[in-house]
């Protein structure tokens, strides 16, 4: 059964990762439903037990680790992290200590909830943040993805919006030292012999913000796979990347994002434990460059929590 | 290696369809199709009061017994049978003597819009609309690369003095307007009415200054308060293109529209459907024909009408009682929607997440306007949801805006946020068709 659509901001992203993974597990002949996450799910899954689980689910339901509770509590399995790995990875604060205490590099950041600027008052907290971390800054919802909420600020007047702008969509915000530099995601998936990291994939948007619209509207996005690095450059991105998953227990298939510094330096920005799988997301394209086919590579994790049972 | 867009095609695209991108408005309109949250997005009517029994026979027997026909093609213009009925239709609104010969028949009244684009507007024409105006047009508009030049409104309609200055002031900028879009009648989405005595000014206008009028009358028939103005069109036979649709009285799955207008224009609109059509549905004009022909649609209309009004007085009740301080809205007399001003300082657009996550949709007034503002207004349609689920979504809205409200104070003034639309229309912050 593979899982998509939600209730999050990104049901529209879940739903074609979805069809997507239909299609190339229908190719490799492996037949499974879509199901969404609702009132249905929970009985489906008692009347006729699918192997195993693969969740498209983006955002909290996907992500935050609470539908997998509930799977577990049904003993039904599924492809990735448990509960408490998926939690840690969701909650970028939380991922980014769990990192930083590994030695694994991440931009500098402060997490601000929203209710902290009315208490000591927004003016003052934000000269703070500016004064520790300076410009550019990189606001983002402490949970989320696919871009929502997110801002780059160059020019302080311009720090009050992004952190509306933000908490529309989370109560929490993640106030990042923005580091220039290539956007790089590293897929990891294990197919039986550990965790194995697919080529990287370096991300050029064409108007140079990598916003929804450039996520998934083909054609606004440029996407090298394998990413343009060098040789050791490419080795020590996946190394870090490996480290971070590793480090936050993730299991059979994450995504790393990170940015590479001109010196060539990775810094890791966040994880992604059901990482996009629509035609224009990264892991299809890790797939791709690794010469592998994405319905094989599906089944196989697939195969392989059904075997944990 | 070299890099890859995932579109192939991106040096091919003509030059009109470059800007097209999915937006995280549209995103977040796929959420409100779920039950958990209280849609006040969609344009839905209230299909659920149809007769479907009847409906479905009456569908039935025109395929087991006109079969022949009905699933044939057809004509470009649309069946002489149907082009009669809408004449009597458009006469019960008070555009009497149209000849079945003058009315072409459409895919839905979108169609009907686009014929009218193609017809008349060449790259970077202007076009005057209301402001705010119909999502759909402004997509038409658009796709005929016009420039749409907004005329704001007030509570009688679109303000005749300000018609005169878009005039004047298209006419100094060097360019020329071909026509004024208008929904004179229960406005889309504004909900006003253009009165009496407008009417007859904003014709006056337009053939002063030899401005083609189109005018897109939906929702006419939908009046909760006695008699509404007759059509633009009643009035002048000239320079006035009229054009509706069923998809607001009978059932807008059928996509059943039409345009009536003078003779030399309409042949030149049947041959540009036939290139891009071919013809309309025969079996959707069949039914519509049928539907027409046997069954009590005046009663629909008339139920309609009482289903709507109930659910207005509950909405706005709904407003009075529960939105935030310095809220304002129109009082629409017939038709789907209201059109909410929100207090100062406020943005719908960006406020969008905050109410998908308390499960309460609207469309930004921003998907209203083709230049981009519209951020202190929404749309709310009252013709879907149950009353009781109307009254919910106000109050969860409320509760938005006051969060809203509160984190603008903290914020202060500088948490104005600047939309950039840079790969603008008014269709990426409006919901699809299919969102109820």
């Amino acid at each position: 059964m593979v899982l998509a659509g939600g209730l999050s901001y990104e049901r529209d992203v879940s739903l074609r990762s979805g069809r997507r993974v239909l299609d190339a597990l229908r190719d490799v002949g492996v037949q499974a439903e879509l199901h969404d996450s609702d009132v249905a799910l929970l009985p489906a899954l008692q009347e006729d037990p699918p192997d195993a689980v693969l969740i498209a689910l983006h955002g909290a339901t996907g992500e935050d680790g609470s539908l997998r509770g509930v799977l577990d509590l049904c003993g039904v399995p599924y492809v990735g992290p448990d509960a408490h790995a998926s939690r840690v990875a969701w909650d970028k604060p939380s991922a980014k200590a769990m990192l930083s205490e590994a030695g694994i590099p991440t931009p500098e950041w402060v997490a601000l909830p929203h209710d902290r600027f009315s208490e000591l008052g927004a003016v003052a907290v934000l000269d703070r943040i500016v004064d520790r971390l300076g410009l550019p800054l990189m606001i983002k919802p402490a949970q989320g993805g696919s871009g929502l909420g997110a801002a780059v600020v160059r020019e302080e007047a311009d720090l009050p919006a992004a952190m509306v702008g933000c908490f529309a969509y989370y109560t929490t915000a993640l106030v990042e030292k923005y580091v220039p530099g290539k956007n790089i995601a590293v897929s990891i998936v294990d197919l039986g012999s550990g965790p194995q990291a697919l080529p990287p994939v370096e991300i050029v948007p064409r108007d140079g913000v990598y916003d929804y619209a450039a996520r998934y509207t083909a054609g606004l996005t440029t996407w090298h796979a394998p990413a343009r690095l060098d040789e050791k450059t490419t080795a020590r991105v996946i190394e870090v990347s490996l480290a971070a998953h590793k480090t936050l227990g993730l299991r059979d298939m994450s995504r790393v994002d990170l940015i590479v510094t001109e010196d060539g330096s990775p810094q890791v920005l966040g994880t992604n434990v059901s990482p996009g799988l629509t035609e224009t997301s990264l892991l299809p394209l890790a797939v791709q460059a690794a010469g592998l086919s994405l319905g094989r590579v599906l089944a196989t994790l697939i195969e392989r929590a059904a075997a944990r049972g | 290696m070299t890099g890859t867009t995932q579109d192939d095609y991106t040096d091919v695209y003509a030059r009109r369809v470059r800007g097209m991108s999915t937006s995280e408005i549209r995103a977040l309109f796929s959420v409100a199709s779920r039950p958990e949250v209280v849609s006040l997005a969609g344009g839905s009517p209230y299909i659920a009061a149809l007769p479907l029994d009847a409906v479905g026979e009456m569908l039935g027997s025109l395929a087991a017994e006109q079969g022949t026909v009905s699933l044939q093609y057809g004509i470009g213009q649309g069946t002489v049978e149907l082009r009669e009925r809408i004449c009597e239709v458009m006469a019960l609104s008070g555009i009497r003597g149209a000849s079945p010969d003058d009315v072409v028949v459409t895919v839905g009244g979108q169609q009907a819009l686009d014929l009218l684009a193609r017809l008349f507007l060449d790259p970077g024409d202007v076009v005057l609309a209301e402001g705010p105006s119909y999502v759909g047009a402004l997509g038409v508009f658009q796709a005929a690369q016009a420039q749409v030049h907004h005329v704001p409104m007030d509570d009688e309609g679109l303000i005749p003095a300000a018609l005169e200055e878009a005039i004047a002031a298209v006419a100094r900028s060097g360019r020329r307007a071909k026509f004024l879009y208008t929904i004179p009648t229960f406005q889309n989405p504004a909900g006003v009415t253009l009165t009496e005595e407008r009417r007859e000014q904003v014709l006056e206008i337009c053939e002063r200054a030899g401005l083609l009028v189109v005018e897109d009358d939906p929702y006419g028939m939908l009046s909760f308060e006695g008699d509404v103005p007759v059509p633009l069109r009643a009035r002048r036979r000239d320079g006035v293109f009229y054009v509706s649709t069923f998809s607001k009285t009978f059932a807008p799955g059928l996509r059943v529209g039409w345009i009536l207008a003078p003779h030399a224009v309409r042949e030149k609109l049947v041959m540009m459907s036939e290139a891009n059509v071919l013809c309309p549905s025969t079996f959707a004009q069949g039914a519509v024909t049928q539907y027409l022909t046997t069954m009590p649609w005046r009663e629909q209309i008339k139920s309609y009408r009482e289903i709507y009004r109930e659910r207005r007085d509950v909405l706005l009740a709904a407003l009075r009682d529960l939105m935030p301080a310095g809220t304002t809205w129109t009082n629409p007399t017939g038709g789907l929607f209201t059109w909410v001003t929100i207090p100062e300082g406020l943005d719908s657009k960006a406020m969008m997440p905050r109410a998908i996550a308390a499960r309460v949709a609207y469309v930004p007034g921003t998907g209203f306007y083709a230049d981009g503002t519209g951020t202190s207004n929404m749309r709310l349609n009252f013709a879907y949801a149950a009353p009781e689920r109307l009254r919910e979504g106000v109050r969860r809205l409320s509760g938005v805006m006051e969060q809203e409200l509160a984190m603008r104070a903290v914020f202060g003034p500088g948490s104005a946020i600047h939309h950039h639309r840079r790969r603008g229309a008014a269709t990426a912050d409006a919901p699809g068709p299919d969102l109820a």
